[in-house]
């Protein structure tokens, strides 16, 4: 018998990966030490929320970005560049849209120089697979984007990979499409004739990754890194009514608000207190802001307030808003940041100060915000101090946009810079001259 | 339940039988090829000058063929700039080393005047094919080429650069060849913008066309049978009725070429938008639905499928190296600064070399002098543009307010662009002489007349984007008057008036060559300014000045973009954005 060290067909060691910041101002680690394991057979989620590096790390086993340090295997062969065991999904569908159905999803088959004739023998099939048959001649403009999601699955599907790779392939549809989508991939996998041995799907959507998965990967941020494994031990097909579910879903929507938990193997396992604290950053300037929009965290407390209980499950308000996992977490980090609420056990709970803010007038809401604000955003206090010491209360952008770029990438520099902004104006704290590029106190 | 949508009707209808759509294609394309081998043997004929030069005939009956001559020259230099806006633009975005040469390269070779290079390159040519009209037919092919080439390459390397992340990830993700990766995922995606370009080069191309055909170089003229030339022969025979129909050949040629080929190109091109929604108006063209309907194209497209194959596997075995991160960051750092010296001490020593040769030419007050006389050209240029904005801006923002008169009117506005302008200096030449008027001001409007349709054109472009709901509300809160163009109109069409002017602007600078000194039988009437002067030492094949007048024009272009337009699109990119 080959052992089980030899079944798997794509095996992660030690990968790290960090992108350099500009000017040569060191790194920044995405990745730190991350070890993963698919085995033939199996479908393996990785739930992570966005800055968690799951898009980089899938990236990186498709071998479409090169890591910093460590190997990923595919199939026994060390990977070099493109990974051929690979059929990929993407979540924008990645199709061509000078191409008709049936020539994207041949793409994959004309790279490998399958002849002509074979090739639309073969793509018809795929395309009868996902349900598109007589679609063959449509352009992707003319498709839904439930159908145009299927044609990625058939283009994937179609050079019979060793492992499907799934990078968030339903949040871009609406949530009845997506539903339906999730369950035939689901129905296919489950009849056992699926075209490919296994698949890996990255989302942070947890219900989705419990439906599917045989093994949820929870990865966490800052650097990206994997908590732990659960394993979701229940019969295929994966019922939502099952009381087990509820109870894997709702222990990971408690994992994933906070940071600090263990991860064990599921629910029924609890270590209590064993939360190692987060490490403390020396600058003020790598405390990141989570980018919400002020009216949004205040949305978020009146809507808690007028359910009228004390305390709301994070699940149902995530279904009730319908509002992508992503963005309700960077949501309830904010208040939490501002001490607007507290979270337990994947419920949430208004704190009296929260309380006082949403139902307060807007002047009274603002003086409570800025003092939040200056109490606990970091970023924002010490901009504010640094303008306050300043003779002419005016400082340059760019002075402020080089220390961020110290502690972030480019692009998030950016995004803190202006999620800053916004917060302190309407904190009533500084204002930003967007055409002379000057922040000062009015 | 699975959601389906019926999918659009046009991918369903299929064209039943052999019908007219296959007559009027098969006779077509049987005519088309027919002419280009007619008119193309024209090209291989003796010619040794000074004994052996094809005359030009004035009888209007020579005009079809004339015109067909002129018009192939213009399809050869397009098909020239496309293969070389591939070659130029790839090699750009793939390697680093060579996108820091050729990009700069690309901004110096855009602001040298298109006739300069005619200068520099026509003894060339000639020299190339003795005994030949090929020479020449390849200089005056040169010259269109060169008012091509140089935006479409760089729309081309832009839009390579610029390519959707997810597309390039799934064509990498799938394993596609080079090659296959080049012609499905690269030359699609940059084909709307390059198409684009194509054609407003198109239309300023035959100016440079009819300026080229018929030109006097080390004191010789030559001449090639084309429409240029017979106005340039009509001109020296004085002969308005021959004028007349040059003109009115050329607006048919403008037509057709406009119906026959840009607007099906156009239609077909359609398909590469990027959006992955339908848009809500697509362009249309008789004769792409006609292609369409047919069944030759079905079967031709049949017939050539094998050897595309074949072609396709062979190009795809092609290994490109994927110009990805250095490894080690600090050895691509020394390799850079290497690279950067290297090509920092070729480009002194060329400069070097170019400042030695004029000055131990010419001297250092002639260059003086050159400097004063672009000064003058840049003063012409400057007031043609304030008067073309003050006359043509408030009434392309009328008709653009107005979406029933924009739709007739900006189809005319791009006609008067690519109308070479040549065509009509006669006219007003003549004009200047009965009216004694100095043509150091007359060639300020005969700058105008090519360049001043950049700008209505781009106002219509301008007004007709200003979203409605703004306008509602400029009348709602009573904004009239001064306010009104200065709070809505002057913003609201900024970004397009910019590109209006840099147009307008270009195509100034390079009309001065012809537009600064002009004939009319047997009088010149020669204005002061840079442009004059580079026509002069090209006619005497006076190799410093040549090299002084084009190196200072280029000069005063790059200065103009840097100091002016650049800052100005930087502001309307900035402020003025819709």
């Amino acid at each position: 018998m080959i052992g089980t060290a030899n079944a798997a067909l794509i095996l992660v060691e030690n990968i790290n990966k960090a992108f350099p910041l500009p000017d040569g101002k060191g790194e920044f680690t995405v990745l730190r030490d991350v070890n993963v394991r698919v085995a033939r057979g199996e479908v393996v989620a990785l739930l992570g929320r966005s800055g968690s590096g799951k898009s980089t790390l899938l990236r990186i086993m498709a071998g479409l970005i090169p890591a910093s340090s460590g190997a990923v295997t595919s199939d026994g062969t060390k990977l070099t560049g493109p990974n051929p065991d690979v059929g990929m999904v993407f979540q924008s569908f990645a199709l061509l849209p000078w191409l008709t159905v049936i020539e994207n999803v041949e793409l994959g088959l004309e790279a490998r120089g399958v002849g002509r004739v074979e090739r639309t023998k073969r793509a018809l099939r795929a395309i009868d697979l996902v349900g598109l048959d007589g679609f063959e001649s449509a352009y992707p403009k003319e498709l839904s984007g439930g159908m145009k999601q299927r044609v990625g699955f058939a283009r994937a599907l179609v050079v019979e990979p060793k492992v499907l790779f799934l990078d968030e392939p339903f949040s871009a549809l609406d949530v009845l499409t997506a539903e339906n989508l999730r369950g035939e991939i689901d129905d296919l996998w489950n009849a056992g004739t699926f075209p490919a041995k296994s698949i890996l799907i990255v989302t942070h959507n947890i219900e989705e990754a419990v439906f599917l998965a045989d093994r949820v990967l929870v990865l966490g941020t800052n650097p990206g890194r994997v908590r732990g494994e659960v394993v979701i031990d229940l019969p295929r097909p994966h019922h939502r009514a099952d009381e087990r579910f509820k109870l894997l879903v709702e222990y990971l929507y408690t994992v994933m608000t906070k940071p600090d938990m263990d991860v064990t193997a599921g629910p029924s396992v609890r270590v209590p207190g064993a939360a190692t604290p987060a490490p403390v950053k020396a600058s003020p300037y790598a405390r990141a802001l989570p980018h919400v929009r002020v009216g949004t965290i205040s949305g978020l407390l009146e809507l808690i307030v007028e359910s009228g209980d004390a305390s709301v499950e994070i699940a149902h308000l995530s279904e009730r808003l319908a509002l992508p996992m992503d963005d309700l977490l960077a949501i309830l980090d904010a208040a939490t940041l501002l001490e607007f609420a507290t979270i337990t056990e994947g419920e949430v709970a208004l704190t009296d100060l929260g309380r006082d803010y949403a139902t307060t007038t807007i002047l009274r809401s603002k003086d409570l915000f800025r003092g939040q604000v200056l109490a606990h955003a970091a970023i924002i206090a010490t901009i504010a101090k640094t303008l306050q010491e300043k003779a002419n209360k005016t400082m340059r952008a760019d002075f402020f946009l080089d220390i961020l770029d110290e502690h972030y990438p480019a692009e998030e520099a950016k995004r803190q810079f202006s999620t800053a902004i916004e917060w302190a104006r309407y904190a009533e704290l500084f204002e930003y001259d967007a055409d002379e590029e000057l922040l000062y106190i009015a | 339940m699975i959601q389906r949508t019926l999918p659009a009707p046009g991918s369903l209808r299929r064209p039943i039988g052999f019908g007219l759509a296959d007559v009027a294609v098969i006779l077509g394309s049987l005519v088309l090829l027919a002419l280009i081998a007619r008119v193309g043997a024209g090209a291989f004929v003796a010619f040794v000058p000074p004994k052996n030069v094809p005359a030009i005939s004035l009888d209007p009956r020579h005009l079809p063929y004339y015109a067909a001559r002129s018009t192939l020259r213009m399809f050869i230099a397009l098909a020239a700039s496309f293969v070389f806006t591939f070659a130029y633009g790839y090699a750009a975005a793939r390697s680093r080393y060579a996108e820091r040469v050729l990009i700069p390269l690309l901004d110096i070779l855009q602001s040298v005047p298109v006739l300069g290079f005619l200068s520099i390159t026509v003894t060339g040519f000639i020299a190339l094919f003795p005994g030949s009209l090929l020479g020449l037919e390849a200089a005056s092919i040169f010259a269109i080429f060169t008012s091509q080439a140089w935006n479409m390459a760089f729309s081309f390397y832009q839009s390579l650069r610029t390519l959707p992340t997810d597309l390039s990830e799934a064509t990498a993700a799938y394993g596609l060849p080079a090659w296959q990766r080049f012609v499905r995922l690269e030359i699609p995606a940059g084909m709307i913008g390059l198409i684009w370009n194509a054609m407003m080069s198109f239309g300023g191309g035959w100016f440079f066309l009819a300026a080229s055909e018929a030109i006097s170089v080390l004191n010789q003229q030559y001449t090639l049978p084309g429409i240029g030339s017979y106005v340039a022969a009509a001109v020296g025979a004085q002969d308005m009725r021959a004028l007349g129909y040059a003109v009115l050949t050329m607006a048919v040629v403008i037509v057709a070429v406009d119906q026959l080929f840009w607007r099906p190109v156009i239609a077909w091109s359609d398909k590469f938008r990027l959006e992955q929604s339908a848009a809500a108006e697509a362009p249309q063209s008789w004769v792409y639905d006609l292609i369409r309907q047919s069944r030759a194209s079905a079967a031709l497209e049949r017939f050539v499928a094998p050897a595309g194959d074949a072609l396709t596997a062979l190009l795809s075995s092609i290994k490109v190296p994927i110009g990805g991160r250095p490894f080690d960051p600090r050895r691509a750092r020394i390799a850079d600064r290497v690279f950067n010296v290297l090509l920092g001490a070729v480009v002194a020593g060329l400069v070097a070399a170019a400042v030695r040769f004029i000055l131990s030419t010419v001297g250092f007050a002639e260059v003086g002098h050159v400097v004063g006389l672009g000064a003058l050209t840049l003063l012409r240029v400057v007031v043609l543009l304030v008067f073309a904005s003050l006359i043509w801006t408030p009434i392309g923002v009328a008709i653009g307010f107005s979406p029933r008169l924009a739709r007739i009117a900006q189809p005319v506005a791009l006609f008067l662009a690519s109308f070479p302008a040549n065509f009509i200096f006669p006219f007003a030449t003549l004009a200047f002489i009965r009216l004694h008027v100095s043509i150091d001001y007359g060639s300020v409007l005969l700058m105008a007349l090519g360049a001043q349709w950049y700008i209505l054109f781009n106002s219509i472009a301008g007004a007709s984007s200003i979203p409605t709901d703004l306008r509602e509300m400029a009348d709602d809160v009573g904004l009239t008057g001064f306010n009104r163009w200065r709070r809505l109109i002057v913003p609201g069409i900024f970004s397009s008036w910019v590109t209006g002017g840099i147009t307008a602007s270009g195509g100034a600078w390079n009309a001065s060559i012809v537009s600064e000194v002009v004939t009319w039988g047997s009088s010149t009437l020669t204005a002061s300014g840079l442009g004059a002067y580079i026509a002069s030492a090209t006619a005497k094949g006076d190799w410093p000045r040549i090299t002084l007048g084009v190196g200072m024009m280029s000069i005063y272009v790059v200065g103009v973009n840097r100091i002016l337009w650049r800052q100005l699109y930087a502001l309307a990119e900035r402020k003025y954005h819709l």
